[in-house]
């Protein structure tokens, strides 16, 4: 890992535009997260906030711009490219565990296969971090088996044992009932709290209050504005941002 | 209900056999069949196959035999469908739109007659047979069946293994991409190259798709490979005939063929069931 000064940021994205077909659904973007640094994007549904994290580690493909990321600009370099997403862990909405493994076989996967631990070190590592988002209980049971906090949870224990220096969130509670979004939201804060850099795309804007350092308003493949919590909510700039936050709050 | 449509069923047939027998006044005589089974062998004394369990040997030696190749064609046409690039895509499509919009027969007397001309000479079956050491012919039957049959059933084979490999390509490809498109973004974020994203994310759970279906096509397999009757293969349907015209009853032989079938084909169902049970109770 190349050290980096303070005023390099870990993710940069500079005036990146994506088109699907003639339909333009990220139009220059730039955001600007240094190491440790939480940012939420919040937004009304299709303008672009998960296509947005998606280009981060390239699930997305853009077509204007620089996406770099540690000092690595993401190209059509493929080699380079797994060494990167290694780094970037994700975690999605609809939790996306390979459901033919176990819960401790999901998390075992990454650092097995791909940063190539012996089965023991990386048993060690995922009940470490399985007891971290407090399910170890359930290493042995099949993601189908779980309840859907769980399985978020085993999810994000996943992501985690490859050590990324970054998680991306895409609306991580949206398809849970509250008492389990709650066990997902207490996972995520005391991962802030370890010093995590996270970018999470999500509408619990109590997450966003206390947790972000910067919380980004995105329209229609904007993003319109980007300012500390207490700011945004109280005196936010732009009319958009005003109706949005009327609506969800 | 069952019942009801089952004893109508039988009634049916009690009818069309009264109808034979009255009508048309045929005259059963099952006599010959237990012969053309089974016949005794005076030279060695023992009990030996005859035309009809000959037949069915090699129909399931050639059932056998065609479905590993059918299955590794499946398998990798079936992949191929799936790939990023065009040409493997084109190529595998190819494949399957010549053979499924071609009717099994026509091609099975072009591809046989292309097999039996061009390829076996080069592969040089025939002589590798007639040079073979005791030992290795006797293996050799024991996988192919008698020796002076071997270039036959090997042409048997690769027909079938080429047309039902369509099938199992078309069966494999739905099974890869039945697997959501999420599972590849899940392995790709955790960095995982696209070699092991295949091996232990999309194959895995692909395999479990795809193996009820590839069952039911190697059930079709076993009865489509009475086709090859009409390329001399001698298996059961070619014998068959030879046998209807010999002992001239034709109802009872094709009856008793059609047994056979049955019990092949449904022995295999019952097993493949079982498997699939026993699969999914070792999962859950
Ligand atoms: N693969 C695709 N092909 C074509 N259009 C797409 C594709 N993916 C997304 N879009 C379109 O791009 C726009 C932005 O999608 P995106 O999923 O990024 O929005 P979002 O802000 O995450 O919305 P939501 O809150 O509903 O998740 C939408 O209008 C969507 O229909
Ligand atoms: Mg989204």
């Amino acid at each position: 890992m190349e050290r980096l000064t303070p005023a390099e940021p870990l993710i940069e994205l500079d005036g990146v535009s994506k088109w699907f077909g003639a339909f333009q659904v990220l139009r220059d973007v730039s955001l600007r997260v240094a190491e440790g640094e939480r940012i939420v994007i919040c937004g009304p549904s299709g303008s672009g906030k998960s296509t947005l994290i998606r280009c981060i580690n390239r699930l997305e493909e853009h077509q204007e711009g620089r996406v770099v990321f540690a000092g690595r600009e993401l190209g059509a370099d493929t080699a380079g490219l797994t060494e990167v997403r290694r780094e970037i862990g994700m975690v999605f909405q609809e939790f996306n565990l390979f459901p033919h493994l176990t819960v401790l076989e999901n998390c075992m996967l990454g650092p097995v296969r791909v940063l190539g631990m012996s089965p023991a070190d990386a048993r060690e590592r995922a009940m470490e971090f399985l007891g971290r988002v407090r399910i170890p209980e359930q290493a042995g049971k099949h993601p189908a088996q779980l309840s859907g906090g769980q399985q978020q949870r085993a999810a994000i224990a996943r992501s985690l044992c490859m050590r990324p220096r970054v998680m991306l969130f895409d609306e991580p509670t949206s398809a849970l009932d509250p008492v389990m979004i709650k066990e997902v939201l207490d996972v995520m804060n005391d991962l802030a709290e370890s010093g995590m850099t996270m970018i999470v795309v999500t509408h619990e804007m109590g997450f966003a209050r206390t947790v972000a350092d910067r919380v980004a308003f995105m329209d229609e493949g904007s993003i319109v504005e980007c300012l500390p919590p207490d700011r945004f909510f109280t005196s936010p700039a732009d009319e958009r941002t005003k109706r949005f936050l009327s609506q969800i709050l | 209900m069952d019942a009801a449509v089952l004893s109508a069923a039988v009634l049916a047939l009690g009818y069309v056999f009264h109808r034979v027998d009255t009508v048309l006044e045929y005259r059963w005589d099952w006599s010959a069949i237990p012969n053309s089974l089974y016949r005794w062998d005076e030279e060695t004394g023992r009990w030996v196959p005859n035309l009809l369990m000959q037949g069915f040997f090699t129909t399931v030696r050639l059932a056998i035999l065609s479905m590993i190749p059918a299955a590794l064609f499946g398998a990798v046409f079936g992949v191929l469908r799936t790939a990023g690039r065009l040409f493997p895509r084109l190529l595998s499509r190819t494949y399957v739109e010549l053979i499924r919009n071609i009717p099994p027969l026509v091609f099975i007397f072009i591809f046989y007659f292309f097999i039996s001309s061009q390829i076996m000479p080069v592969l040089g079956v025939e002589d590798f047979v007639r040079g073979a050491s005791p030992a290795t012919l006797r293996s050799l039957e024991l996988v192919f069946g008698p020796a002076a049959l071997i270039p036959n059933v090997i042409s048997g084979v690769i027909c079938l293994a080429m047309f039902q490999g369509a099938y199992m390509t078309e069966i494999v490809r739905a099974g890869i991409q039945s697997i959501p498109k999420t599972q590849t973004e899940a392995g790709l974020s955790i960095g995982l190259s696209r070699w092991e994203l295949w091996r232990r994310v999309i194959l895995p759970q692909a395999l479990r798709r795809v193996i009820p279906p590839l069952a039911g096509q190697f059930i079709t397999l076993v009865k489509d490979s009475s086709i090859l009757s009409l390329i001399s293969i001698q298996e059961l349907t070619f014998l068959a005939m030879e046998t209807a015209v010999s002992t001239t009853r034709v109802f009872e032989v094709w009856i008793t063929v059609a047994g056979l079938y049955f019990c092949l084909c449904y022995l295999l169902s019952l097993a493949f069931g079982r498997l699939e049970r026993s699969a999914a109770a070792a999962r859950a």
